[in-house]
């Protein structure tokens, strides 16, 4: 499975990066470090999982699932087509009116305990497959995906038996059956901050997973069979859009949870009826690096905030405004930075940047690329080589980009910043503020003060000061505008799930 | 010979003004029992609408930007200021057919819940804030903003409390907000637009249109440049139509539900969850290090 690791050849980082970062790469290359892969099997075929068993699909259709590092099929996944989806809500309505809901709320916690600690038992597992099926670098998927994972299943275990603390003066109650759509760029993740939250309120889950990264959420699915949760009480229904519309549309639906982009989340809430709604959407998030800060940290903030994941993160700080008077060492550090950066096999250690999740993702950036410099923006890419198979894109960012251009409008989610300046911290929270989104924003100075104005007059449900790309299953997390509503993580977390009369 | 009565002329409450609507309609106020005609009502316009919108968005961040403690005290002061109109508030509420007690009794509870409202203003943040603790040197915490310019549609009865109690929500937590009045009864609505005007309430933190909500509702509801939108005064039937309306800029969509709960209710009828339904929670990380 592993590939050999591809250098930065030492000639493209000296044309790249003139400086001290270039000596480093040429003084020293790093020898090939994958993941062991042995430990880990990935079943020929996967089929839905429905009443705590695995069945085949009434579609009787299957789709063949990749790694987008190789291209290589790594197992075939049941799709669920209506039929399916209603059997699985079925199920999870029996569940719900039988057993789940009269369980009583200190054993709910205890199921969902076990449920963190399987995820901590196989984390090595669990990561190298999420690496293999998504593309991201194990080193993320080791260290933030899979750890997080279990922490929030840790966290919302010990709220299901504390809910009445959380909403004074309300009682509450859970809603029945929620369905939850997922995308693919954190996919493990992004089931355990649906499921967990739902478990813990006390409701039963109908989860559909992207289509592109199916295996993680079956394999979590194999942990919930392993924990003993009772059956129906978390269904998981692989496929593609129409499954979701399925679970949208289905009348026995009482909550309706996506993450995914804006367009496909306003046609959700337009067909979704009377069903409870949260969604986490699209964003386009400002990172404002003001002239007193930090600059070494400021540009690896930079770098991590539209880096991390390929860019393949809703919050990522897309659009990076400096500070006119320190825009040219931005710039030139920015230039250095990403000539270090180590794009190729997502299993190696060393690797910053892993493959782009899929060919649909890898034209749709390659297209708004092309826009960018159509439109008159500074193109400036690492000049890494790229691997022969699977689907890749050079870490970028665009120099002289104007406000009106698609690069500064559009969400691209991929590696690609687009860089503007300002003058004043008026004109920066201005122009920050200036997109239909309001997910996630950062923000860089030594100033406290200047960090507090600046934070509160950004309109986005995520700031990060002097840092970015930090989660927490504490922290609340959601957006405001076109980025959707309702918050996932915390206390805030719980109000999505339930019932206050 | 008994004096001539002097008449109000009803007009729309827009950006601190009370002008006339820009179409130049009215419409016929009736009393429920006899035809009798009360008031010559504005029928609002789609450019009325836009225009309070326009000045909702201009008084947003005076409104946000104002302390807590100000906001409390300036819904204080319009309690203060509906008590001392209260015989004004109370005929209007009766020409429209109300019973004296029952007209009194609204207009008290209104008073009451401009009082409530106004408590809250430097509370609910305590309430509905939170320093997480994060599994990392980070400071981190959650606070409430508002959401932004709200549009509000009042029950068609009660004319008044119904309105007071949507709408004052969304005031304490920092929200400018364009309100359509109950079609059949807006003469109490109206003249609170005189009260807030007299409140230091500032210019276009709340703006009252009164018309048929048929034409008004739909353009409210899908304005590009509203945040939040109350359906309380719209019928259940229409409630997925306007939905779908609000989807193009993702507006919070609302809906206090009258048939479910009564007006009178302390509980749930007013509550610092009201307040949440249009607030934003705004998470901010800080590295901590010496």
């Amino acid at each position: 499975m592993t590939k050999a690791t591809l250098p930065v050849k030492p000639e493209t980082l000296e044309r790249l990066s003139p400086g001290p970062a270039s000596a480093f790469g040429l003084a020293w290359d790093y020898s090939p470090a994958p993941e062991a892969v042995d430990h880990v099997r990935i079943k020929p075929r996967y089929e839905l999982f429905i009443g705590g068993q695995f069945v085949a699909p009434q579609s009787g259709r299957y789709f063949e699932t990749i790694n987008p590092a190789t291209e290589d099929v790594l197992s075939e996944v049941a799709e669920g087509d209506d039929a399916d989806v209603d059997r699985a809500v079925r199920e999870a309505r029996k569940a719900y009116e039988k057993i789940w809901r009269k369980v009583t709320p200190s054993e709910r916690a205890k199921y969902i305990f076990r449920i963190a600690r399987l995820i901590q038992e196989k984390s090595r597992a669990l990561a190298v497959v999420e690496t293999m099926n998504g593309g991201k670098p194990i080193k993320e998927s080791r260290d933030i995906d899979v750890p997080l994972a279990a922490a929030h299943f840790f966290y919302y275990a010990g709220w299901a038996d504390k809910l009445e603390y959380a909403f004074p003066n309300r009682n509450v109650a859970s809603l029945g059956v929620a369905g939850q759509i997922i995308p693919w760029n954190f996919p493990l993740l992004m089931a355990a901050w649906k499921i967990a939250p739902a478990l813990a309120c006390g409701n039963t889950v109908v989860l559909k997973p992207a289509e592109t990264t199916p295996l993680t959420s079956l394999m979590l699915a194999e942990i919930i069979q392993e924990a003993e949760l009772p059956p129906g009480v978390v269904n998981i229904v692989p496929g593609g859009p129409a499954t979701g519309m399925a679970l949208v549309n289905h009348p026995d639906v009482n909550k309706i949870a996506f993450t995914g982009s804006t367009e496909v989340g306003k046609k959700i809430r337009a067909s979704a009826g009377s069903k409870k709604l949260t969604l986490e959407l699209g964003g386009k998030a400002p990172n404002i690096v003001f002239e007193d800060a930090p600059i070494d940290q400021a540009v690896e903030g930079i770098v991590n905030g539209i880096y991390f994941n390929q860019g393949h993160v809703c919050c990522a700080g897309s659009r990076l405004f400096v500070q006119e008077s320190i825009l040219e060492p931005v710039v030139r550090k920015l230039r250095e930075r990403i000539g270090t950066l180590r794009l190729g096999d997502p299993l190696d250690k060393n690797t910053d940047i892993g493959a782009i999740n899929s060919r649909a993702q890898l034209d749709k950036i390659t297209e708004m690329v092309a826009s960018g410099s159509e439109e008159g923006a500074a193109i400036f890419q690492s000049s890494c080589s790229l691997p022969d198979k699977g689907f890749w894109f050079r870490p970028t960012f665009f120099t002289g980009v104007a406000q009106s251009n698609r690069i500064a409008q559009e969400e691209i989610f991929g590696p690609v910043l687009s860089v503007l300046t300002f003058r004043t911290p008026e004109e920066a929270i201005e122009r920050a503020n200036n997109t239909p989104f309001g997910l996630s924003a950062g923000v860089w100075t030594e100033k406290g003060s200047r960090i507090l104005k600046v934070a509160s007059k950004l309109r986005a449900g995520v700031v990060w000061a002097n840092t970015y790309n930090k989660f927490d299953p504490s922290s609340p997390f959601g957006g405001y505008k076109e980025s959707g509503f309702g918050r996932e993580g915390g206390l805030h977390g719980l109000r999505a799930y339930l019932e206050l009369t | 010979m008994s004096r001539l009565n002097v008449r109000k002329t009803y007009k729309l409450y827009i950006n601190g003004e009370f002008p006339r609507t820009e179409s130049g309609r009215f419409y016929p106020v009736r009393a429920v029992k006899g035809d009798e005609v009360l008031a010559n009502a504005c029928r609002g316009s789609r450019k009325d609408v836009r225009n309070a919108i326009a000045a909702a968005r201009k008084a947003f961040p005076v409104w946000s930007g104002k302390t807590a403690y100000n906001r409390g005290q300036i819904l204080y002061r319009i309690a203060e200021v509906c008590e001392s109109r209260k015989s004004e508030l109370e005929g209007e509420l009766r020409s429209l057919g109300a019973r004296k007690s029952v007209a009194r009794e609204e207009v008290e509870q209104t008073i009451d819940r401009w009082v409530y409202y106004a408590g809250w203003c430097d509370k609910y943040p305590q309430v509905f804030g939170s320093v997480n603790p994060v599994a990392g040197p980070y400071y981190n915490f959650t606070v409430p903003e508002p959401t932004g310019v709200v549009g509000t549609i009042a029950p068609e009865l009660p004319s008044l409390l119904g309105l007071v109690s949507r709408i004052a929500p969304s005031l304490v937590g920092g929200n400018t907000v364009v309100a359509i009045t109950s079609e059949a009864a807006p003469l109490a609505a109206i003249t609170l637009g005189e009260i807030l005007a007299t409140s230091d309430v500032p210019p276009g933190v709340i703006n009252l249109i009164s018309g048929f909500k048929k034409e008004l509702v739909p353009w409210l509801t899908s304005h590009m440049d509203v945040n939040a939108i109350d359906l309380t005064g719209v019928a259940e039937a229409d409630v997925e139509k306007m939905k779908i309306l609000a989807t193009g800029n993702m507006k919070r969509i609302v809906r206090f539900d009258a048939e479910k709960v009564s007006w009178n209710d302390t509980r749930l009828a007013q509550s610092p969850y009201a307040i949440y339904d249009f607030l934003e929670m705004k998470t901010v990380w800080h590295p901590m290090g010496m």
